[in-house]
């Protein structure tokens, strides 16, 4: 993927190019009978950082579910509408039932809010998936765990413990260790479900920092509570609202414009709660 | 800070557990004070002589070690492919996993007679396996089974939804994140759902006397009908006038390899934690 060209951060300015890399249309999520989310419609932008912001229960975590069909697993769970990943060939149909879901996920990459290192070592950890995915040459292996770990900037502070359980490692390690090992696969999107929320405002800043530096690399999108942080770190902001206990998408734009010129009401008050 | 009530309550708790302690002390001096003075390496050498009042127990340790062997041997890799199944079913909230969860729960209690006349019926009659280690141990493994899956599917849905998603997040197949993440995770249940199982298995006597038989001879092969612990401790206190002693013997060796089984799958349960958690 080509880089953009970024804008300065801090104004949440224009991004880049508008290129959808997803492009979401009348989605909707329900558990058993319980809608949970309907009529979301928006373009997740190549090489962009989304921030997903709104109150607790609107699906956020849903939405994002969907997009790497983590649904699947979630028993009576329900998705209906369309999600289309661009492709070099036209685009791919994400909720067609025959669609390769393993090949999807290496695609889409997902961080949890909890870090979740598997109760292995370090180096197991980024090595599971990747000989899962076929890499078998110890060189190889050995190349692209360093690099991912350089990237989360984790190597320097764990290269001599390599071989030590994970869960030996801090909550901000962790989720970077997490993140790596999202990375290792190449994916190009990146989905994070509030991954700072579980941190201490340094190893917050950390993450976010680290986050940061995927912009133009990978398409971002993140679920986060922190409004401050979703203005330091999107280009595209969307919120999300509950109507009638069900979840809607009720604005979308550059950052920049949801913080400081939010066109619907519920917006500037969601918004306005932040200052006030 | 401490009202009547909590004193009380405390007192109870404590009455309790000494009382538990001094009946197993009572029980376990008993037999130590009778049986003590017949152990030796001889005792667990030698075969018996004169229905067991004489000589050891050497043929009936190897037939015991070879129904729990073969026990094991068929009941783990089942149970573990049947606690797997059934928890990805009742995960789905199923009707039927709850039912097979019920079933599974009614047969943990069954007396174990009722698994002997089945092992007879089945193993033994039906399947043409005659008194054996074979029948014996087929017997104690459906008899295990119950437990052994229930522990160990309540081990599995107790392993983390976050590995479970993270596994699937990562594009891993469903039998890559069992093998590497989920049954790992689970591994102090499978553990302790073994030791359960092993425990209830080396006790058992009813169950085995309809299905491996008295024969007291050094087995040739599982086709051999083959005498365990338990029913040379039973056989001896019930059958042989004079037999109290060698049973006591007995029963000592035997609370010792239960409680070695025990030791070690306590020391190996913590070593898997320890090797991930490195605590
Ligand atoms: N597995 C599930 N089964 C049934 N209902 C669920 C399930 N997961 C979520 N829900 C419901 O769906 C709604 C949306 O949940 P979701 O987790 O997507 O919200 P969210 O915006 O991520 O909230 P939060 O900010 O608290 O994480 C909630 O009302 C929740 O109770
Ligand atoms: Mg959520």
């Amino acid at each position: 993927m080509t880089p953009h060209t970024l804008g300065d951060i801090e104004m949440g300015p224009p991004c880049c190019v508008p290129v959808p890399h997803l492009s979401i249309e009348n989605l909707a999520v329900a558990y058993g009978d319980t809608p949970v989310l309907s009529n979301v419609s928006l373009d997740i932008h190549k090489g962009c950082i989304t921030a997903l912001i709104g109150p607790s229960g609107c699906g956020k975590t849903s939405f994002l579910n969907s997009l790497n069909r983590l649904t699947d697993l979630i028993p009576g769970a329900r998705v209906e509408g369309r999600i289309r990943l661009a492709n070099e060939s036209g685009t791919l149909d994400l909720l067609d039932s025959s669609l390769d879901v393993r090949a999807l996920r290496r695609r889409i990459g997902m961080i949890f809010q909890k870090p979740n290192p598997f109760p292995m070592s370090i180096r197991r950890n980024l090595e599971l998936p990747l000989r899962e995915h076929g890499m078998r040459r110890a060189d190889l292996l050995a190349h692209t765990i360093e690099t991912a770990l350089a990237d989360v900037g984790l190597w320097n502070e764990v290269r001599d413990r390599l071989d030590a359980p994970a869960l030996t490692l801090s909550g901000g390690q962790q989720q970077r260790l997490c993140i790596a090992r999202a990375l290792v696969l190449e994916p190009e999107i990146l989905l994070m479900d509030e991954p700072c929320s579980a941190l201490d405002p340094i190893a917050s800043g950390v993450v976010e920092e680290m986050i940061q530096s995927l912009r133009g690399r990978y398409t971002v999108v993140i679920v986060t509570h922190n409004l401050a942080q979703a203005r330091r770190v999107g280009n595209y902001a969307a919120f999300f609202w509950m109507r009638e206990r069900i979840g809607q998408l009720v604005e979308f734009g550059h950052c920049r414009q949801i913080f400081d010129a939010p066109v619907h009401p519920a917006t500037a008050a969601y918004i306005g709660g932040m200052h006030g | 800070m401490h009202n009547p009530g909590d004193r009380l309550f405390g007192l109870a708790l404590w009455g309790a557990a000494v009382g538990v302690t001094a009946v197993f002390a009572w029980l376990f001096a008993d037999i130590a004070r009778l049986g003590l003075g017949s152990l030796s390496l001889d005792f667990i050498a030698t075969a018996p002589e004169n229905a067991g009042r004489d000589g050891g127990i050497a043929p009936i340790l190897v037939s015991t070690l070879l129904i729990l062997g073969v026990a094991v041997g068929v009941a783990a890799p089942v149970g573990l492919g049947a606690a797997v199944w059934l928890n990805t079913y009742t995960r789905a909230g199923s009707r039927g996993g709850r039912r097979i969860r019920l079933a599974l729960d009614m047969l943990a209690g069954m007396p174990s007679i009722v698994f002997g006349l089945f092992g007879n019926a089945f193993f033994s009659v039906f399947l043409g396996l005659g008194f054996s280690i074979l029948s014996g141990g087929l017997t104690l493994a459906a008899m295990i089974l119950p437990i052994f899956i229930r522990t160990v599917e309540a081990g599995l849905g107790a392993v983390e939804d976050g590995w479970r998603l993270g596994a699937a997040a990562l594009g891993l197949t469903r039998s890559a994140a069992l093998a590497h993440v989920i049954l790992p995770a689970a591994a102090p249940a499978i553990g302790a759902g073994l030791m359960l199982g092993i425990g209830r298995a080396a006790a058992e006597t009813a169950a085995l006397i309809f299905t491996s038989g008295y024969v007291d001879r050094m087995p040739e092969s599982l086709a051999d009908s083959g005498r365990a612990l338990a029913v040379h401790i039973y056989d001896l206190s019930m059958n042989v006038a004079g037999g109290d002693v060698h049973a006591a013997a007995s029963a000592l060796v035997l609370v010792a390899l239960v409680a070695c089984v025990n030791l070690m799958a306590v020391a190996l349960s913590r070593r898997w934690l320890t090797r991930r958690l490195a605590v």
